[in-house]
């Protein structure tokens, strides 16, 4: 077994894809759905069902930022709260779904709470929603991605998905992260 | 030097990495669900198994009628044409590879599909106390499930793995016997 191994080039020695690679869509849309339909025969209640996907967004999300700051950014993070989610709305969804998000907006009533809105969700695009379970919405996997990106980015916050124009995804900060933007504003 | 990741968008495509990703995780969470290997890729194959079978009658033949109807091909005289649909028409237009079809049986009854690349497992590396995942066993359940379709009953099974240090990835598939019955036979 370990001699088996030690031919091989490890991952980190080959070079890192352009990240161009497509695939046909149906074959990302039946996967989808067999993991929904997976996670739905483990949970009884839809939000149980939506932080499972979100779970299962979070594990691709880490690894996507890695990617996305070593091939696009040349290892620089974002420090600032704005950047970070333009980074989010623009690089990130251009690598995931191949075109920015359409908006990005801040609640009026609440500082640490920031919407990106998506019309026409990709994962969405062939899911039907049973009529019993109206609220669900399988978006929670995207929303788990980009919690992921916040929180590997040291901007602790909490994304759910929601039915709203579309598909919205509330973020909502630490107010910690929030203090912190503001404190560097200053100088 | 910031390149953005501006693909063309095809409405018909996704990032290849997005897949490869969601992949991962559907087996990060198969393995905290089963934990020992030979259970996940149990699991991994039945997985599969319903992407084309299983989803109610109606829709696993649909998905194989549109398939058939867009590659143009009618239906497999022998098991020889069978394979070959498999490879060029099946893994190209779903995988965007084509595996090589080789090592026949003398019968005619068994055959491999050699892959050198394969979509699912870039970023993998298979961690020591794991050797006994067939980490892309998705496949096997995915050819069964198909053949299942068009009334072939299948085995389908990895042979080799580059993941587990081979030089190829080799699937192993065989026939078993035609289903008589125009229903698929499986779980309800």
């Amino acid at each position: 077994m370990a001699d088996k191994k030690s031919q091989k080039a490890s991952i980190v020695d080959r070079p890192l894809s352009k990240g161009r690679g497509e695939i046909n869509i149906s074959t990302f849309a039946l996967l989808f759905s067999e993991m929904v339909q997976y996670c739905q025969n483990r949970v009884s209640t839809v939000p149980e069902l939506q932080s499972k996907l979100s779970e299962l967004g979070y594990h691709v999300g880490i690894r996507m930022l890695d990617l996305i700051f070593i091939r696009e950014k040349g290892l620089k993070r974002e420090t600032k709260l704005l950047n970070i989610l333009l980074f989010i709305k623009s690089n990130v969804w251009k690598a995931l779904f191949g075109k920015e998000a359409d908006k990005l907006e801040h609640a009026n009533d609440e500082e640490r709470t920031y919407y990106i809105i998506e019309q026409e969700s990709l994962v969405n695009r062939f899911i039907s929603v049973p009529k019993d379970k109206g609220s669900l919405n399988c978006a929670s996997f995207t929303a788990g991605i980009v919690e992921a990106i916040l929180v590997g980015s040291n901007f602790p916050a909490k994304v759910t998905a929601h039915w709203h124009k579309g598909t919205t995804f509330m973020i909502k900060f630490e107010d910690s992260v929030i203090a912190r933007d503001k404190s560097l504003e200053q100088r | 030097m910031a390149r953005q990741g501006g693909r063309a968008t095809d409405p018909r495509k996704v990032s290849q990495e997005l897949f490869t990703l969601t992949y991962g995780a559907l087996v990060a969470q198969l393995i905290k669900d089963y934990e020992q290997d030979d259970e996940v890729n149990k699991q991994l194959d039945k997985i599969g198994f319903l992407f084309f079978a299983c989803r109610g009658y109606n829709i696993g033949v649909r998905l194989i009628e549109d398939f058939l109807a867009r590659s143009g091909i009618g239906r497999c005289n022998d098991f020889r044409e069978t394979a070959d649909v498999i490879a060029k028409n099946g893994f190209r237009m779903f995988l965007g590879i084509t595996p090589q079809v080789t090592n026949w049986s003398a019968a005619g009854d068994e055959f491999s599909l050699i892959m050198d690349a394969n979509p699912l497992a870039d970023f993998v590396e298979l961690p020591d106390d794991h050797n006994q995942l067939n980490y892309s066993n998705i496949l096997c359940g995915v050819i069964r499930g198909a053949l299942e379709s068009v009334q072939m009953a299948v085995d389908v099974r990895f042979v080799q793995d580059i993941l587990k240090g081979d030089n190829q990835t080799e699937i192993r598939v065989k026939f078993i016997k035609r289903l008589e019955d125009a229903l698929p036979a499986g779980e309800e």
